[in-house]
């Protein structure tokens, strides 16, 4: 009898020890330029945790960030200290293709779970995915494809495209060219960089002369807004429509909107969420996020948070227990939790198959600028790479 | 070719030239004058740009706020030479670059802390908004032009002082000789803050002009430092006549390298080649230049005939 | 005459450098031997940059396009061994026999090429030269798509040595270490000879030397191309340690940094550029923990590290000892005389 008592002691002992906390490493840019796209997310993966009260269940859930400084080897070293010596569990974040690229490894290497909550370069998404990695953000190519599918809609039988000089630029290109149907007059990969071109008066000189029906433009950070300018200032909001991916969204509007810059209103944009979506999950999202820091959540902002709901309900489905790796896994893959951007399942490469939408840039109820879903281009569209990832 | 896009092009590459000239005559100015290797003189740039955004955010005028933060400006310069260069003169060049190296930090981070990583869009007041017409194919920001004339009166305000005021010649009596220039009695500390102040000006001027165009952000230093240093040495260091000029040149040649280099290629490449090597060969247009030049001037093409 | 030398201090350092790590790792902190190795590393680099920087006078700014170009010549065979391709020039492999001469090999070359054209320069003229060619190695390498671009490139496969893992990260700190180690002697041995003496005198008079017959533009290109192959040894180093390559890595702030390793570790002493790295990474390392805007203090750092010290930490502590020996001396001397 004694025993017995004894061993259930000791179980019920074992069974509380297993609520050690499950700790969450993000990896984002909160220094330089870059760091207003880390501060989005870092509001919304903080959003995220207070939303959870802390806890998945009877998890205690901690949550370390880190900075990459918009470097790769910095963001490797902040992934090493996360995984070697804070000893996360989960390492979720990056922004930047080259950054996530860098640091991969190591946290592959060490068997901890990799959540991308925005770079989606397409290696990760094809030969090099891996059964520990998931993304709460979309491919790369996505969403410029979809932006191709929309001037075919629209009827666009030629475009005129600029872009960034690096990989993610290239790719973006890649992805409009995959869908359009019409012809491309011209294309304008400008300086990337440190010291990126942000004085594109050259190109769109270029762009009104080529005769084109409409623009497409992929420029993310401090050059949207700079281009948004010269586009208006050159006067062709009022010949050469507009299409961007990227480029306009919830960090350049309000900048764009306090400096008075009406032609970016009406421009057209794809992405995978929208603060306008209809679920409960994305109204409950954007109304804290508004209410607690004054501005709407970007889509970098949207992706963080499914990061952290993602990572949570893997944890409460598997009661804490990190030793598990496989449950961890299915648990992971099975995206059993309300996403802001609404249900989604994933493919093989564990890469979201979702929809994509297309959104104006309008003013809303409060006459904040902001942008609405105008229609849906893709249902349940998988990013083109699927089929190189060995996974099945 | 279509002659409205070259004249468009042309008129974009003068702007371009003007704006590096602001930031180069600063530079070489001080280098020329004090011998101080300045390369925190973006910070002054962005500087200059972030105060004359705050100040046009807050009395809702970008003219006023133009004429507002000059003045500002020149105070922080004149607070950098006292606290910073001060120490320098006379010292290594090396020493310098590595200590306005570090200053690049340190500015760049309080100005972060002051001002936020996100940047400050400068709202034009209408009049400046909109685009002059000079037939139905050449359409050109009236902004832009203004930009042409401002840099082109600073470029002869500056030209006025350097020959025609006492303090331009005693300008370019330092830059041929400090100690005599020294020697004869001129207080020569005094001279160096004022020069200082001046190229602080001039840069910041820059990037205020420059901020409505792009943004004002604490990043927006990193791209105009190398040319403004590409310029100068390829016009001979403490010359303003050789800024001026390799300032145009640098400032037209990239642009139009950039408007017409991918259609000079497609000449003589597959369309694809042209694509992807253009925007490669265009960036290093100004480094290849800068090689050329100084393969066969070692000192630039105008540098100042010395001591 | 022999260059600078604090023979205590320099052993002191290096072994220190060969056992605290390896103690790290074994206590249960990893993260200390990676940080150690990165160091190790830089300081190799750091040492190059001192051959012609500390010990012949020539300010490179762009050295850091080498610790690229080392780097990619890793990487590239690399991705040619795993994706095809280059097989007709044997360059598709992941063996370190390849990747490391290559290397220094490409790393010659490249100096060759842009030290004929830079040495005609001089003071600041060279300075920015050297930081232009390395600015045009950067773009042209962001523009080739096939090796990522500005994405850079993983090296999946680290360098294959027979015998030795590399993967093992107790075995690179070890490699890394042995190459420091050689590249130090390598180094101390050049500067003590005759090559290098009249590199030394150029620093200080070139025309002098000129004058007495010597052709300093050819012993300063040798110079130049030795310490860029020694540096693209370090960047194919680097290259295996962080697994990433990117144009980045040639950066003229990576330059900046390296120029300051040596210069805050002392130049043109043996033992200098090792301080050097050593003490920049830990700053950065213990400054970045406590705030993200570590750069700032660390700004005022360098800055008053230019502005206040004199000769770098190697002259520094190697001259403690020195010093209090003579205080003593003199204080036991007033001693003395009291008494008479």
């Amino acid at each position: 009898m004694k025993r017995t008592l004894l061993a259930l002691a000791a179980a019920a002992v074992a069974g509380s020890l297993h609520a050690a906390p499950v700790k969450i490493g993000f990896v984002t840019t909160l220094t330089t330029g870059g760091a207003v796209i880390g501060k989005d997310m870092q509001n919304a993966a903080n959003l995220a945790m207070e939303h959870l009260g802390g806890k998945a269940g009877n998890t205690q859930l901690e949550l370390i960030f880190a900075d990459d400084g918009f470097k790769p080897e910095v963001g490797k070293q902040a992934t090493d200290r996360l995984v070697k010596q804070d000893n996360v569990d989960f390492v979720a974040g990056y922004i930047w293709s080259h950054v996530l690229l860098a640091s991969r490894k190591s946290v592959l290497d060490a068997g901890k779970f990799l959540i991308t909550a925005n770079a989606g370069p397409s290696p990760m998404a094809g030969k090099l995915c891996h059964p520990d990695t998931f993304s709460t953000a979309g491919q790369n190519d996505q969403t410029p494809m979809a932006l191709g599918e929309v001037l075919n809609k629209k009827g666009v039988k030629s475009l005129y495209i600029m872009a960034p000089n690096y990989a993610a630029g290239k790719d973006m290109v890649a992805g409009v060219e995959r869908t359009f149907k019409g012809k491309v007059l011209g294309k304008d990969l400008t300086k990337w960089g440190a010291d990126a071109q942000m004085d594109f008066s050259a190109e769109l000189a270029k762009a009104r002369d080529s005769g084109a029906e409409a623009l497409f433009v992929f420029y993310p950070g401090a050059a949207g807004g700079a281009f948004a300018k010269q586009y208006n200032q050159a006067g062709l909001n009022k010949t050469l429509p507009l299409y961007s991916v990227f480029t306009v969204d919830a960090l350049s509007l309000p900048k764009l909107q306090a400096g008075n810059l009406e032609g970016v209103l009406g421009s057209r944009t794809t992405q995978l969420w929208d603060p306008t979506l209809d679920n409960a999950a994305n109204k409950k999202f954007v109304a804290d996020y508004k209410a607690k820091f004054g501005a709407y959540p970007s889509y970098y902002g949207a992706q963080s948070y499914d990061a952290i709901m993602l990572i949570a309900s893997a944890v409460k489905a598997t009661g804490g227990d990190m030793a598990n790796k496989d449950a961890v896994r299915a648990a992971l893959k099975a995206a059993n939790y309300d996403s802001v951007r609404g249900k989604y399942t994933y493919g093989n490469n564990h890469f979201p198959i979702q929809n994509f939408y297309l959104r104006e840039v309008v003013k809303d109820q409060g006459g904040v600028w902001s942008t609405k879903v105008v229609d849906t281009v893709y249902n349940n569209h998988q990013d083109p790479f699927a089929a190189q990832c060995a996974m099945k | 070719m279509d002659y409205a896009l070259f004249v468009m092009q042309v008129l974009n590459g003068l702007q371009l030239g003007l704006l590096l000239f602001l930031v180069a005559s600063g530079l070489t100015l001080v280098f020329g004058i004090l011998d101080f290797v300045n390369l925190a003189h973006a910070s002054l740039y962005m500087v200059g740009a972030l105060v004359c955004a705050s100040l046009t955010l807050v009395l809702g005028n970008f003219v006023w706020a133009l004429l507002l933060a000059i003045p500002v400006t020149a105070l922080v310069g004149w607070t950098v030479e006292r606290l910073v260069a001060r120490r320098l003169y006379g010292r290594d060049h090396l020493d310098q670059v590595l200590a306005t190296f570090g200053l690049i930090l340190v500015l760049t981070t309080l100005a972060h802390l002051i001002w936020g990583p996100q940047g400050i869009s400068v709202p034009l007041p209408s009049w400046l908004k909109g685009q002059l017409a000079f037939s139905d194919t050449l359409i050109f920001p009236i902004y832009r032009l203004v930009i042409i004339g401002a840099g082109l009166l600073a470029a002869l305000g500056l030209y006025v002082l350097v020959t025609h005021t006492r303090l331009g010649m005693l300008i370019r009596a330092g830059a041929s000789n400090r100690q005599m220039v020294s020697a004869l009695g001129v207080n020569i500390e005094r001279l160096f803050a004022i020069v200082f102040s001046l190229g602080a000006v001039l840069a910041g001027l820059a990037g205020m002009l420059v901020a409505p165009i792009t943004e004002a952000s604490i990043g927006m230093g990193n791209g105009i430092i190398i040319t403004a240093f590409v310029v100068i040495i390829v016009g001979g260091i403490g010359s303003m006549k050789g800024a001026f000029i390799a300032a145009m040149l640098i400032g037209l040649i990239d642009t139009l390298g950039r408007a017409f280099l991918d259609g000079v290629f497609k000449l003589f490449m597959s369309s694809d080649a042209a694509e992807n090597s253009a925007p490669a060969v265009s960036a290093m247009l100004i480094y290849i230049i800068m090689a050329l030049v100084l393969a066969f001037r070692p000192k630039g093409l105008f540098p100042p005939k010395v001591r | 005459m022999s260059a600078t030398n604090y023979p205590k201090l320099t052993l002191l350092v290096m072994v220190l450098l060969a056992v605290l790590p390896p103690l790290f790792y074994f206590t249960g902190q990893p993260f200390y031997l990676d940080l150690a190795t990165r160091l190790t590393i830089l300081a190799i680099a750091a040492v190059s940059l001192n051959l012609i920087l500390g010990y012949s006078g020539l300010v490179s700014f762009g050295h850091a396009a080498y610790i690229g170009l080392g780097a990619y010549a890793v990487g590239i065979p690399g991705y040619h061994a795993i994706y095809g391709g280059l097989e007709s020039w044997g360059l598709a492999s992941t063996s370190g026999w390849l990747h490391f001469p290559l290397a220094m090999l490409i790393g010659a070359i490249f100096a060759l090429i842009t030290g004929i054209v830079c040495l005609r320069t001089k003071g600041v003229y060279f300075i920015m030269i050297t930081m232009a060619f390395a600015q045009m190695v950067y773009y042209a390498i962001v523009s080739i798509k096939t090796y990522g671009g500005d994405d850079g490139l993983t090296i999946d496969v680290r360098s294959e040595f027979p015998g030795v893992s590399l993967d093992d990260p107790l075995q690179l700190f070890g490699v890394s270490y042995v190459v420091l180690v050689a590249v130090m002697l390598l180094v101390r041995m050049m500067v003590n000879s005759r090559f290098g003496m009249v590199l030394r005198g150029a620093k200080g008079n070139n025309e002098r030397m000129v004058m007495m017959g010597y052709n300093t533009y050819r012993y300063q290109l040798t110079a130049y191309v030795i310490s860029g192959a020694i540096a693209a040894l370090s960047g194919a180093l680097l290259g295996n340690f962080t697994t990433f390559i990117s144009p980045e890595m040639m950066d003229w702030t990576r330059s900046g940094e390296l120029m300051f390793m040596v210069i805050l570790g002392g130049v043109a002493t043996t033992v200098g550029p090792v301080l050097g790295a050593v003490a920049f990474i830990l700053i950065e390392e213990v400054l970045s923990t406590f705030t993200i805007y570590w750069q700032l203090p660390f700004g005022l750092l360098l800055m008053g590290v230019v502005l206040y010290s004199q000769g770098g930490l190697a002259n520094i502590l190697g001259q403690w000892r020195a010093r209090r020996a003579l205080r003593d001396a003199s204080q036991g001397g007033a001693a003395q005389e009291h008494k008479l």
